[in-house]
């Protein structure tokens, strides 16, 4: 039978066994930890006197809540450094690799499993962290854990999970220029709302998917939580391959042969049925921006902010109270709003390409006096590329400078806070009330958009400059 | 470790009649930092709750004198957005047993079964007849039945069947936790390893 999804075969294949009337026990291949959401895990199997299964199936770093300057002095905030010390402490404990702060691997979690090569084509990969759909890119079935669950695979390598249904969302054309991964992946959340794909696994199909690099389709499958998909998938391709080879985790040799022949059985077959089939056209993205206080809550950056009768009647109120906490109203026009802050940065938008986009469209220009950016790399490894690359010193040039890597203000936990009242343009995920930072408004864009705003101080179409 | 039984439950409710509530309202970002799982009930919903002297915010339900109970009746997809567990663990060590909404999203249901804390999936009509009886009538008594999947308002109210998984049925009802399970059958995943190389 040639019909299967890629979904399906990857989820068959991990599957140990189904509990009667429950959910499937399956095997996970790749887990990936951090300070913030294993403590609670460590501590329950020392309660329960459980081990580590396989704790060479599990890569462990910080990156939640550490600064993004001086990171070679002690972390000053006294919690921050208690979690960031159980995270060693747990990890020496249960031998577990750590790519810690101070670390040349070191990143966010989503960033330096693929520079890695950890990440590939096939694999089951969890995390605690809703974000682990990044990795989803490469083929693999990635999804975010509970800490209950990070506690159920570091004792089994095993977790109870009902099978999804599956979604295809097509994407199909070409992108205009100007146009973003970032701003197709704002487009869809906007047209399907936060919850449209909850309770599915969606693939990611088209011709404009095809023609995106590695790093863009990462930033696709990243914000898939943010409609409420279980995770997305891109069936892997050459650019898979051609990504993953040479890397330190990655196959060599004879091996190297084998899994790329494994790696081209997995995608869907014509002819396999998905739950749901969505199509857009690439044709009609136009760069994105966020206007609300949810990821759906976007309309392109030439237009405007719905009408209240535009609004569904029952979710007016909950419409208003988030235009009332951005201080927005219906009808706005987006270009020209004020920016206080750029963040430039995440497990989104902070691999070598973005920052790559953000330097090409600065280079020359010069930001605006009164915009704070913060320019933050997603890993050590991109911030060593960027010096070597010359990114740096086009961004100072043009008066950024560049933090060293971690999520930083992308959900402020470290210092890196938007101050209450104050308006970011980020590229990061999330724009929900206070995320980055208590009372701070943030409007979610690509790497471009954001570059545009750092340099006039309002939000900007980035077309107008290319 | 097993989790606390849920068989019945029998209580007012606190509505929150607000839609897309995201696990950063329900517990932000920078109340993470504790590595125990204890004690997140006192930030619950701090930015909607407390201002920012830490004053309690008059207008919201938790600080209500009208409203008290063991059920949150949420506007629908609740609970999206970040995986993160201690939003369930927030609102169990608050003093809640169970969330009733239209819609929940999928992390947020999964730790909360792993807590022990009822999500009640009920239809968009029963829950719009939820919160106007509840904002009429405070001291409302509603039943959560998990044996014979059924939230009812008492007496003689209206009342409607919800789904769960069987097993997570069982596991609530008998207090079970995943974990004793995936560790009981480790020669059966040892065995699946090998078969997979
Ligand atoms: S960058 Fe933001 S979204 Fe990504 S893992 Fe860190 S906190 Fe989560």
């Amino acid at each position: 039978m040639n019909n299967k999804t890629i979904f399906d075969k990857i989820w068959d294949r991990h599957v140990v066994q189904t509990v009667p009337g429950g959910p499937d026990v399956l095997y996970i291949d790749r887990h990936f930890i951090h300070e913030v959401t294993s403590p609670q895990a460590f501590a329950g199997l020392k309660k329960r006197g459980a081990g580590v299964f396989h704790p060479e199936k599990t890569i462990a770093t910080a990156d939640h809540n550490i600064p993004t300057v001086n990171q070679h002095l002690t972390i000053h905030e006294e919690l921050s450094r208690i979690q960031v010390e159980k995270l060693k402490t747990n990890c020496r404990d249960y031998n577990i690799e750590l790519y810690g702060l101070n670390h040349p691997y070191n990143g966010i979690v989503h960033v330096i499993g693929p520079e890695m090569g950890i990440t590939q084509p096939g694999m089951t990969i969890v995390c605690g962290d809703s974000h682990t759909s990044t990795h989803g890119a490469f083929g693999s079935i990635a999804f975010g854990i509970g800490t209950s669950e990070v506690e159920m695979v570091l004792a089994s390598q095993c977790l109870m999970q009902a099978k999804p249904k599956t979604m295809r969302i097509n994407i199909d054309g070409e992108l205009q220029k100007g146009v973003t991964s970032k701003d197709i992946i704002l487009y869809i959340i906007s047209q399907i709302s936060t919850g449209g794909a909850t309770g599915y696994f969606v693939e990611y199909a088209g011709k404009a998917i095809r023609n995106l690099s590695m790093e863009a389709r990462m930033t696709i499958c990243n914000m898939s939580i943010e409609m409420g998909a279980r995770g997305g998938l891109i069936s892997p391709d050459q650019v898979t391959f051609e990504y993953i080879r040479g890397r330190e985790y990655a196959p060599s040799g004879e091996r190297w042969e084998e899994q790329v022949e494994f790696w081209k059985t997995l995608p869907s077959d014509d002819g396999a049925e998905f739950d749901r089939e969505l199509f857009f056209s690439a044709a009609d993205i136009e760069p994105m921006i966020t206007y609300g206080t949810n990821p759906g809550m976007g309309t392109g950056i030439s237009g405007k902010i719905p009408l209240m009768e535009e609004v569904d009647n029952a979710s007016r109120n909950s419409f208003l109270k988030s235009l009332q906490y951005m201080d927005f109203s219906p009808g706005d026009i987006m270009t020209g709003k004020k920016v206080d802050y750029v963040f430039m940065g995440s497990c989104t938008n902070g691999r070598i390409e973005d920052l790559r986009n953000f330097a090409s469209f600065v280079k020359g220009k010069k930001k605006a006096e009164d915009v704070t950016v913060w320019i933050v790399p997603g890993s050590k490894q991109v911030e060593k590329q960027a010096e070597e690359e010359g990114i740096r010193q086009i961004l100072e040039l043009a008066g950024f400078e560049m933090r060293q890597p971690g999520c930083s203000a992308c959900l402020a936990m470290n210092e890196d806070k938007i101050p209450e009242g104050k308006y970011a343009v980020s590229t990061s995920n999330r724009n929900f009330e206070g995320r980055q930072g208590p009372g701070s408004r943030t409007m979610l864009a690509s790497p471009l958009t954001a570059a545009a705003a750092a340099i006039t101080g309002r939000v900007t179409d980035p077309r107008t400059f290319l | 470790m097993p989790i606390e039984k849920f068989t019945t439950l029998i209580s007012t409710c606190v509505p929150l009649p607000i839609e897309n509530v995201d696990t950063d309202q329900i517990i932000p970002a920078r109340f993470l930092k504790a590595t125990t799982r204890e004690g997140f009930g006192e930030n619950l919903f701090r930015d909607w709750r407390y201002d920012k002297s830490g004053r309690p915010k008059d207008d919201f339900v938790l600080n209500a004198n009208r409203y008290s109970g063991k059920i949150l009746v949420t506007g629908k997809n609740f609970g999206s957005g970040s995986s993160r567990e201690h939003a369930a663990w927030a609102i169990k060590d608050y003093g809640f047993s169970v969330v009733v909404s239209s819609f929940f999203a999928d992390i947020f249901r999964n730790n909360s079964l792993n807590n022990g804390l009822l999500t009640v999936q009920v239809s968009e009509t029963f829950l719009a007849r939820l919160f106007e009886m509840t904002e009429a009538d405070p001291s409302l008594k509603v039943k959560v039945d998990l044996e014979n999947q059924k939230i009812s308002v008492l007496p003689g109210g209206p009342e409607e069947g919800f789904e769960i998984n069987p097993y997570k049925k069982n596991c609530l009802l008998n207090g079970y936790d995943d974990i004793d399970y995936l560790l009981s059958i480790s020669d059966r995943i040892a065995e699946f390893e090998k078969s997979m190389k």
